[in-house]
């Protein structure tokens, strides 16, 4: 808004471009999801279903968009900086990709990383007939296999499914309403994502007992192109400001069994004359007061 | 009998309590790990790959039993939170949640502070803060609290003013209210010419600090990206020598240098300008004066000192106002004193290393 070559005349306008500006604490990401000029109805079907889940922080366009994420660029980024979305899915289909999905970040309105994913099984929402959790969810992710953290392309790939499943980011949570989880699972080259209702079931503790009913999309992907940023490039979208980080707090330490010590700076002081707790006991009698003195304490003489 | 009956009934209540705990413990090789934060969980566990290879709803039940365990994991560590009732004794239990451990990339570069406007920096200079002014005016003509500028403001509506007095010492024959409009233009256009050299010095001053990052930010203008071309060009062994040029690009006009690394006077040439600098050498090995010219070193010295107190004072300024402005530390001007400072602080110095 500072660097508008161009003012903003209504208030209506100057909320807009604030909105858009880059901030300490910034928006939830929004995500886009754009239908190729091949797009068949697997892959429309999966777009619909992605943009259920992600509602209302994405954007589902209706018309197909010929362009080839890969090659040219500059049409995603486009998109981008028109509706302010740093997520993408994208979707074609053809005869040597079929039922292809790129699925990609931006950092500064560019593009960050794209990974290309092909769809293989599809169970939509419509086809599981069981109870679904409200819309606006946040749901809870996990990945299993350790191929998430071995191999470069997988560990990427989790932190763009993270970033873009993750929704807003809330200091506190209502118990009771954490009814989704996104379940990826990594064998043999293929990643599984399935997505399950939370039931909660009495058990003698305060934990209840966990059981889950299938519910929503449910892929299975195989991972093919990728573009993945460079790492200089990667490290400068990690960077945070400095204002962000936590502030360390004086004088506090940690143990290693969890306790907290702190330190407490005093002035010099004349340890005898400290005012302490009077034991009534301990108190000099006044004979002994008198033996102590060696002579006789002056007396005041009343004076006439 | 009592004893045994007691036992059993014991053993019994040990049985339901492990029960019950049962229920809700998860077995794994490996710790999963947690961000809270963002209600993510993490298994480096490998699935059973040889059961999952198969298709069909054993490959689901597998899958589903394996999410129920990660995700009863995943809730107890929920269930452990400080939790409280939110809105009172009758609200819906609620987690706070820590902040989110698990570095994701940010959608824009973080914001960065913008250069002071020049009216900022005479401001600090003089101490002229802020004053909070008061959104409603009274207008004495139409006796109520108007706003102070805008819909119906406090003075009236200016475009219909009617009467526009001509001031004294101006020419009787000239339009007052054409005058009025022309003022008002040259402000406006005025206002305008300042915020965009503002911004343009805002602009060149942020421009000139990524001077490092060589890779294209997409933010940058013909010039910059020629800049950093021919940088990348000439940082080649052979200073660019032998760099293909693209089609349309035009040729590099030739360098004073004339592409060499090292320059060298000819042999045999200006003869008095060798024995010159021969002679110069001479004088500086035999002097016994240092090289490092004492009084220079210090004005510089004292230059940037004066610099980095001017810019903390005026951080103060805005604090104490005026009056920071006249005290002024003593003793400052003057190169001889400034040298016989230095001096002062040098001997300290020398015993401190010697000593």
């Amino acid at each position: 808004l500072i660097y508008c070559y161009r003012k903003p005349k209504t208030k209506r306008a100057k909320r807009f471009l604030e909105k858009r500006e880059p901030k300490l604490n910034e928006n939830t990401k929004n995500a886009m999801l754009i239908r190729g000029g091949n797009a068949n109805l697997t892959v429309t079907a999966v777009l619909k279903d992605i943009y259920a889940v992600k509602k209302p922080f994405a954007v589902l366009y209706k018309k197909k968009n010929i362009t080839r994420p890969f090659e040219d660029q500059t049409s995603l980024e486009f998109f981008s900086k028109k509706s302010d979305c740093s997520l993408f899915l994208f979707g074609s289909h053809n005869k040597k990709r079929p039922n292809n999905l790129i699925i990609g970040r931006m950092f500064d309105y560019h593009v960050l990383d794209m990974i290309e994913l092909g769809v293989e099984k599809f169970v939509s929402l419509k086809d599981v007939k069981n109870s679904k959790c409200p819309e606006g969810t946040k749901p809870m992710l996990i990945f299993a296999g350790d191929v998430f953290d071995v191999n470069e392309e997988y560990r990427r790939l989790k932190s763009l499914l993270i970033d873009f499943f993750r929704g807003p980011t809330v200091p506190s949570i209502r118990l009771a309403g954490l009814e989704y989880v996104l379940h990826f699972t990594a064998v043999d080259g293929k990643i599984y994502m399935r997505s399950y209702k939370v039931l909660l079931k009495k058990s003698g503790c305060k934990i209840p007992r966990i059981e889950l009913e299938e519910m929503g999309p449910s892929l299975d992907l195989v991972m093919r192109r990728t573009h993945l940023a460079s790492d200089d490039l990667y490290k400068l979208s990690l960077k945070q400001p400095k204002a962000l980080k936590p502030k360390k707090k004086k004088n506090i330490s940690h143990d290693v069994f969890g306790t907290t010590y702190g330190r407490i700076h005093m002035q010099k002081q004349d340890l005898s004359k400290l005012q302490t707790r009077k034991m009534k006991g301990l108190k000099k009698r006044p004979a002994e007061k008198l033996a102590e003195d060696g002579g006789a304490t002056p007396k005041k003489s009343k004076s006439v | 009998m009592a004893a045994v009956r007691v036992e059993a009934v014991l053993a019994a209540a040990e049985e339901q309590e492990a029960e019950k705990r049962r229920s809700i413990t998860v077995e794994k090789e490996l710790e999963l790990e947690f961000d809270l934060g963002n209600l993510l969980a993490l298994d480096r566990n490998p699935p059973p790959a040889a059961a999952l290879r198969g298709a069909g709803p054993r490959r689901e039940a597998l899958l589903q039993a394996l999410a129920r365990d990660n995700t009863q994991l995943l809730m107890s560590r929920l269930w452990e939170l400080p939790a409280e009732r939110a809105g009172g004794a009758g609200g819906p239990l609620v987690a706070r949640l820590p902040e989110p451990t698990f570095r994701l990339p940010r959608e824009k570069p973080p914001p960065r502070p913008r250069p002071p406007t020049r009216w900022e920096q005479f401001a600090r200079l003089k101490g002229i803060r802020r004053r909070k002014k008061t959104s409603l005016v009274w207008d004495e003509q139409a006796k109520e609290w108007r706003r102070r500028w805008g819909y119906r403001r406090a003075g009236g509506d200016p475009a219909r003013a009617w009467l526009a007095e001509v001031p004294a010492g101006a020419d009787p024959e000239e339009d007052q209210f054409a005058r009025l409009r022309r003022e008002k233009r040259e402000r406006v256009a005025r206002n305008e010419l300042n915020r965009l050299r503002n911004l343009a010095r805002a602009h060149r001053a942020g421009s000139a600090v990524p001077a490092a990052p060589l890779h294209p930010t997409g933010h940058q203008d013909r010039e910059e990206l020629r800049r950093v071309a021919r940088v990348a060009r000439v940082s080649t062994a052979s200073l660019g020598r032998f760099q293909p040029r693209l089609p349309k690009e035009p040729a590099e006009p030739p360098s004073r240098s004339g592409g060499k690394k090292r320059r060298f006077e000819p042999l045999l040439g200006n003869l008095a300008a060798e024995r010159s600098r021969q002679l110069e050498l001479l004088r500086d090995m035999g002097s016994k004066k240092p090289v490092l010219d004492i009084t220079r070193a210090v004005n510089k010295q004292m230059r940037q000192e004066e610099a980095e107190a001017a810019a903390h004072k005026g951080k103060k300024q805005s604090q104490r106002g005026k009056r920071g402005r006249r005290q002024q530390r003593p003793g400052r001007s003057g190169k001889k004193s400034g040298a016989r400072r230095q001096q002062k602080q040098q001997k300290p110095a020398g015993g401190g290393t010697g000593g």
